[in-house]
């Protein structure tokens, strides 16, 4: 009887926070305008180098120009998600931290991760989701097919795995805030390194090979995700990434837990 | 707030007084970067992207040279980018743009060193470090790019060095003249993404600018992003002859000349119009 009631109770709590991001994001309709073109801007810096590269050989250690434009593609959209949703928020936890007004957040009577995550919302990022869907249809437009309904279904899997583990890196990054306190640098790693996440991974060679596979999985991010859709992905590589992906975002949990148990308020 | 820094008698007694408060701020500087290691070490690794881009080049150099590149030129190209990256950026912007957002600038503004001076000595104090960090690089640039590397030939030492000055004092000024505009507007952050961008395609940080489209290849060897990185990097691993790099360092410093007479002008505008909050 009482699951229903929860979940009701936070899906409420949700719309409640979208709601407020978009009202504080319209506020500035100027800086929306800015923000869009940079959006296509930073698209085409995403796509140069994949132009140019692919410009020189036909092929790259096996991928063919559209096939590695649907790999960008992921990233694109993946990097919508980051920058739009699960950054912006998590990064107003670390000046929580910081500043100690964290107290207000777990005063509250929900769970202090689902507020913290839901907190903050940059809606110009739409912008991303759609040349992610341009890129898509271009990429799959000069392949002549398109995925069938099973590689569709295997697409939106790895998307949902996808950016639980992308959430989970971050999460985990965040509770680093409560050890380091000073934060920001590692945040532009994240991201620094996520960048390397618009190439198929298996480019890589060795050393830079392993770390995007098992130490920060870009390869669960943006390369399975766009052999599922391609309808390449093997069925015991879905699965280890699946039970891979699942594991890490329990354990980001935990982390997350322990890290909260750290924290000792610094305002008055 | 009536500022001692910016009032026109300042000249020469502020020059003095900068000259003589310099060992100082390297000394602070200094301290600041040892007192922060771990973020020291955090920003090095930030700077990935020259290695994940040496990575795919290699792979596409596996079957034959792409161009004036085979595997090994881009070894070298892309340490070299490292290199020049590591020991010319600074931070300077998300420091100006905060102080300036949240009033720590009046103090500085009180102070008799001028501001710019204090940033730049704050900055120049990272370098030892930064040169240490760079050194092992170096080593494995020398071995890639064999009796091609500048570092051989005295005069192409020199115009490297010299490059590299350039280099340091265009990022600067530029980021000062971006970073300024946080007196007029309320988020300069917005146009430094676009510098941002703009850098990352015409600077050859993300792939040799000899290897882009002409259509690109055009202005890029016009705007000033190409002399922040592209034309150190490219004088130290041999890709320029000695005329051609002399021609070009001239029009370097004619960009940070430009650049430099820019951002004090929008500077001293800033500060006439800053009104600080609080103390």
């Amino acid at each position: 009887m009482k699951r229903p009631g929860l979940l009701t109770r936070y899906a409420r709590l949700l719309a409640l926070q979208l709601r407020m991001s978009l009202v504080s994001a319209m506020q500035y309709r100027g800086d929306f305008l800015v923000r869009g073109l940079l959006a296509v801007l930073g698209m085409t810096v995403t796509l140069l180098p994949v132009f140019i590269v692919f410009g020189q050989r036909a092929a790259v250690a096996g991928w063919s120009f559209p096939e590695a434009l649907v790999v960008v593609g992921w990233f694109t959209l993946l990097r919508a998600v980051l920058e739009g949703a699960v950054s912006p928020s998590l990064t107003a936890v670390v000046e929580h931290v910081r500043r100690g007004t964290l107290d207000f957040v777990l005063l509250k009577p929900a769970d202090a991760q689902f507020l913290v995550s839901t907190a903050k919302l940059e809606p110009w990022r739409v912008v991303d989701v759609a040349g992610a869907l341009a890129i898509f249809g271009y990429a799959f437009a000069h392949l002549h097919r398109w995925p069938a309904p099973r590689d569709l279904l295997a697409g939106a899997v790895f998307l949902g795995l996808a950016v639980l583990v992308l959430y989970s890196f971050w999460i985990l990054v965040v509770s680093a805030a409560f050890y380091v306190v000073k934060v920001d640098n590692l945040s532009y790693l994240f991201q620094s390194v996520f960048d390397a996440g618009r190439w198929p991974i298996t480019i890589f060679r060795g050393a830079l090979r392993f770390i995007f596979t098992f130490v920060f999985p870009l390869a669960l991010m943006t390369t399975y995700p766009a052999l599922a859709l391609l309808g390449k992905l093997g069925p015991s590589t879905a699965a280890a990434a699946l039970v891979g992906g699942l594991a890490f975002a329990a354990l980001s949990r935990g982390v997350w837990h322990r890290a909260l148990s750290m924290y000792t308020s610094a305002s008055s | 707030v009536s500022l001692a820094a910016s009032s026109p008698t300042a000249g020469w007694l502020g020059l003095r007084h900068a000259v003589r408060a310099f060992p100082t701020l390297l000394r602070v500087g200094l301290a600041e970067v040892v007192a922060y290691r771990a973020e020291f070490l955090v920003w090095i690794l930030t700077t990935n992207m020259p290695l994940v881009m040496l990575a795919i080049w290699h792979a596409v150099a596996a079957d034959g040279p792409v161009g004036r590149f085979d595997q090994k030129q881009f070894t070298a190209y892309y340490l070299a980018v490292l290199v020049v990256r590591l020991l010319t950026s600074t931070w300077i912007i998300w420091q100006l743009s905060m102080e300036i957002r949240d009033g720590t600038l009046s103090s500085k503004l009180l102070r008799p060193v001028h501001p710019l001076v204090a940033y730049a000595g704050q900055h120049l104090a990272a370098v030892p470090m930064r040169a240490l960090v760079v050194s092992p690089i170096v080593v494995l640039l020398a071995y890639a790019a064999g009796d091609r590397l500048a570092l051989r030939d005295p005069k192409m030492l020199g115009l490297f060095l010299l490059s590299l000055v350039g280099a340091w004092l265009l990022i600067y000024f530029m980021m000062v003249l971006v970073g300024a505009l946080a007196f007029f507007v309320d988020s300069a952050l917005g146009v430094f993404d676009l510098w941002i961008a703009c850098h990352a395609i015409f600077s050859g940080y993300l792939v040799p600018l000899e290897s882009l489209p002409a259509w690109i290849r055009g202005p890029a060897n016009v705007l000033p992003f190409r002399f922040i990185l592209g034309f150190p990097v490219e004088l130290l691993v041999g890709l320029l002859d000695p005329a051609t790099a002399a021609r070009q360092l001239a029009v370097q410093w004619g960009y940070v000349l430009v650049l430099a007479g820019l951002a004090l002008l929008v500077w001293r505008a800033g500060v006439r119009r800053y009104q600080a909050f609080g103390g």
